[in-house]
């Protein structure tokens, strides 16, 4: 990326995990509905601190500047977005807390 | 809106580093090229990467470049090309 060296392509084809589809189809729903912009996405991943693009993956970039773009757009509040994020924890099946 | 370029123009890509989300790849700026078409009319990717309209559109050229002027150490056939598309605001015209 961005001229770095970055070693060879790994050209393997892998499953995409069932969050990372609804990723997927949240920035197509976004999109239809005239909420977000590619280019919005892509700015906000290109905003990210190197350190954080490197570590997150391909999905992870994305849903962390769509989060951000709804939040500055006001579509979400952060009070929101921490309801949900404490709902999803309390799942029988949700992430134990401190999981990554 | 009239393009300001006809096809085989030659034209200079500009120098700019603005900050946000910029489509003109930065191994291209400054660099010169040939209009090979015209794509069309879009909104502006810069405007629309902040939520804004995006309005007025720009014209978006394909603009193909000896790949020979756009890396100095080249060693590749002389012929290559690179076609990059770009946006009329950032295409000025070649003396």
């Amino acid at each position: 990326m961005g001229g770095l060296q970055a070693g060879p392509v790994e050209r393997v084809e892998h499953d995409y995990q069932l969050w990372e589809k609804r990723v997927d189809a949240l920035m197509v729903l976004l999109s239809r509905k005239r909420r977000f912009t590619v280019d919005e996405l892509r700015k906000g991943i290109e905003s990210l601190p190197g350190d954080a693009y490197d570590r997150l993956t391909y999905y992870e970039r994305w849903i962390s500047s769509i989060t951000s773009a709804l939040i500055h757009r006001g579509t979400i509040t952060i009070d929101d977005l921490r309801a949900k994020l404490a709902d999803i924890e309390r799942r029988p099946d949700g992430p134990k807390a401190g999981a990554p | 809106m009239t393009p300001r370029f006809t096809v085989g123009a030659p034209v200079n890509v500009r120098r700019g580093n603005p900050p946000g989300h910029i489509r003109t790849p930065y191994y291209i700026r400054g660099k010169s090229g040939t209009v090979e078409r015209i794509c069309g009319e879009f909104r502006n990717p810069e405007e629309l990467a902040y939520g804004r309209s995006g309005e007025p559109k720009q014209v978006l050229y394909r603009v193909r470049f000896n790949l020979k002027d756009v890396w100095a150490d080249y060693r590749g056939p002389m012929s290559d090309t690179i076609d990059v598309e770009l946006y009329e605001h950032w295409l000025e015209p070649s003396p």
